[in-house]
């Protein structure tokens, strides 16, 4: 998916693949800038209208979403598919509603629902997410952050979705609530077997949540796999520079190791790799030659040409 | 049982700032009908009885929820909104009896980096403009060569290399951690003895946090400059603060060295906040919620201890009488009538005190 701009086409998302099974949660971690909610707003085709999909397919089970005229993707893929708890949820409702209200309304536009029947559904949805039922009454601004982001994630689950997509779901969050909405999500999540797409730049709540997890750097997939192989044992040099940028609480005080330079340019990304400006591994074949996302490993792909060499050094090491 | 504390050589123990008994109340605005009703007025206990200090060179943390008073006690220390009752002692001199045309000679030793470079930075100035006008301001000068040469030492310091080169660009041509650096390169431009730092990277990227960290780690390091940081995140706190307070609702409930208060908590609230920080591995246990429910307004705040409702080692007591700060180990202060119940709960590595049960069996 691309974005015309005066500038020129910005590659916002460059040839990604993926699966996803019911009851999973695959993670997509990176910076910002690297795509990630572009990649959300693409599975939705919620896209606005200077961006191309210029090719691919999104197969949500069996029906491909992109060939869809607007207003079928409406009527059955947003919200019953696929759902999405937008980043900034706590301002995403709209303050002059009653929250419950605003439940009930996604579920009556979307669905053939009656007036009680969405009334009743609201209130075992806001049953399901923590929130006493009966501030459905109240108005956003009467609720707290944790609270209101816990009123959309009971919107987003009101047409009963196969996918949820989670963006940022915590940022703005203290932590002890942000505790609070991870375990609501993991529940979410073995109670209706719902697959999750969970996006975010924190490496510490994707390993908290996911099974699988997909690295994205400059619009593409640089490292996946299953979340305990991609954290245990990265193969590519910018994910070992995100874990070595990470504080651990549970480690002994650190110094912390940055990566150097910042994201690239996404309407003229450097040749060849497009992490080689900010690699320590780079050579000269990372200039001028793509690596491709190749199976390293079974089920853990890498697009480096030298994780070998990574992996070696990493077990003379141990 | 953790290394001894590292600080850096000849620093020792001076005190650079020394907070005493700080308050800073809000008055909360009546209603008409409230006025005419004559309801007495609330008030915001912001800040309520906060004391530390700062040594030479320390990296000092205030760490807390939103709404915990960390931000209203830093700009109280700095006389940016000046405390309702309390002393604030930089190098033994007391700003809060201070005249405003006194204070204005302090300000270039006390200089402060905002949590958002994205704010902070005039747009529309270039890095050599936001960078010297502290020194033009402050008569600091004579002429503009030596304004820049200041400036690119600064730019130096900050690891902005080639300094030469960034002198004409504007903040737009810069990536958030250059903001954030040349927004350090202003605070040390005017060469403070204390740099206040108002969650200096939590909007800024992962992987360029650390790049702004390490900075004021260098500066510290190289210029003995003390630092003050605000910030709700305790793993980073534990990396980079040497001593570190935990607020709740306006108090500080627990302090000590940061490595040490989050290997072995004493005070509940601080259990409950290691315990809701989520680590980068999928293999290790998952967060739990160890206080229910949110942090109270300071309007009116729980009675006895603030923690209480949500606590789960609260008893009686709890309700009725505040507890006061008291020294559990060498170096560390708490303010809970349970802490050796509750520090004896986390070194068990159990999350809430046995049903019923007696600790000691």
């Amino acid at each position: 998916m691309y974005y015309t701009t005066t500038a020129g086409e910005v590659k916002a998302v460059d040839g990604l693949n993926f699966n996803l099974e019911q009851g999973e949660v695959l993670g997509v971690v990176g910076e910002s800038g690297c795509g990630k909610s572009s990649l959300a707003s693409t599975l939705l085709r919620l896209l606005p209208s200077n961006s191309v999909i210029k090719e691919g397919r999104i197969v949500v089970e069996d029906r491909d979403v992109i060939p869809m005229k607007d207003a079928d993707v409406r009527r059955s893929v947003r919200w019953t598919k696929i759902a999405l708890v937008p980043q900034g949820a706590m301002n995403s409702l709209n303050p002059v509603l009653r929250v419950g209200d605003q439940i009930a309304e996604a579920i009556t536009v979307h669905s053939d629902a009656t007036k009680a029947e969405a009334r009743a559904k609201t209130e075992s949805l806001l049953k399901l997410v923590g929130v006493d039922p009966a501030r459905g009454r109240h108005y956003p601004h009467e609720f707290s952050g944790g609270m209101k982001q816990r009123a959309m994630i009971a919107m987003s689950l009101a047409l009963n979705p196969r996918i949820l997509i989670a963006d940022e779901p915590t940022t703005a969050l203290d932590v002890i609530v942000q505790a609070g909405i991870i375990r609501l999500l993991l529940s979410i999540r073995s109670e209706f077997k719902m697959a999750i797409i969970l996006i975010s730049h924190d490496l510490a709540l994707v390993a908290q949540m996911s099974d699988k997890t997909a690295i994205m750097y400059a619009g593409k997939f640089v490292e996946f796999g299953g979340s305990k192989e991609v954290y245990k044992d990265a193969l590519h040099p910018y994910t070992l520079g995100l874990l070595g940028a990470f504080a651990d609480i549970r480690k002994p005080k650190e110094a912390l190791t940055a990566v150097p330079g910042s994201p690239p340019d996404l309407i003229e990304p450097p040749e060849g790799c497009r992490f080689h400006p900010r690699c320590p591994y780079a050579e000269e074949v990372c200039r001028s030659k793509e690596p491709p996302l190749a199976e390293a490993l079974p089920g853990h792909l890498v697009a480096c040409h030298f994780w070998r060499e990574i992996k070696a050094r990493r077990s003379g090491k141990q | 049982m953790s290394a001894p504390r590292t600080q850096p050589d000849g620093h020792g123990d001076e005190v650079v700032l020394k907070v005493d008994h700080l308050t800073k109340l809000f008055p909360v605005r009546r209603t008409f009908l409230q006025s005419l009703a004559r309801t007495k007025a609330g008030v915001v206990h912001a800040v309520d009885d906060v004391s530390f200090e700062v040594k030479k060179g320390e990296v000092f943390g205030l760490a807390g929820e939103s709404g915990s008073g960390k931000t209203t006690a830093l700009r109280a220390a700095l006389m940016l909104t000046p405390p309702t009752s309390g002393s604030v002692l930089f190098r033994g001199v007391d700003l809060t009896k201070l005249p405003k045309k006194e204070m204005k000679k302090y300000r270039t030793k006390l200089q402060i980096v905002f949590q958002d470079p994205y704010e902070s930075v005039n747009p529309r100035m270039t890095v050599f403009d936001i960078v010297s006008e502290g020194l033009f301001v402050n008569n600091l000068v004579s002429s503009r060569d030596e304004a820049v040469e200041r400036v690119i030492r600064a730019l130096k310091d900050v690891q902005i290399s080639p300094p030469e080169e960034f002198l004409y660009r504007y903040p737009h041509e810069l990536s958030g951690g250059q903001r954030q650096r040349v927004a350090i390169a202003r605070a040390l431009v005017l060469d403070p003895e204390l740099i206040f730092a108002d969650e200096p990277v939590s909007m800024l990227d992962v992987s360029i946090r650390a790049e702004v960290i390490n900075v004021l780690l260098s500066i510290r390091e190289k210029k003995g400059i003390s630092i003050i940081m605000v910030t709700h995140d305790l793993a980073l706190s534990k990396d980079m603060v040497d001593e570190l307070a935990i607020m709740y609702v306006g108090k500080i409930v627990e302090k000590g060295s940061a490595e040490e208060l989050v290997s072995s908590p004493y005070h509940p609230y601080t259990h409950a906040l290691t315990a809701a920080v989520p680590v980068p591995d999928p293999e290790a246990p998952k967060v739990r919620v160890l206080a229910e429910g949110e942090i109270p307004t300071n309007i009116s705040p729980p009675s006895g201890c603030r923690f209480h409702p949500r606590c789960t080692f609260a008893k009686e007591i709890c309700a009725t009488t505040e507890p006061e700060l008291v020294e559990p180990a060498p170096g560390r202060l708490v303010a809970c009538h349970f802490w050796k119940e509750a520090h004896e709960t986390f070194m068990k590595g159990l999350d809430r005190p046995p049903a019923g049960g007696n600790l000691a069996q």
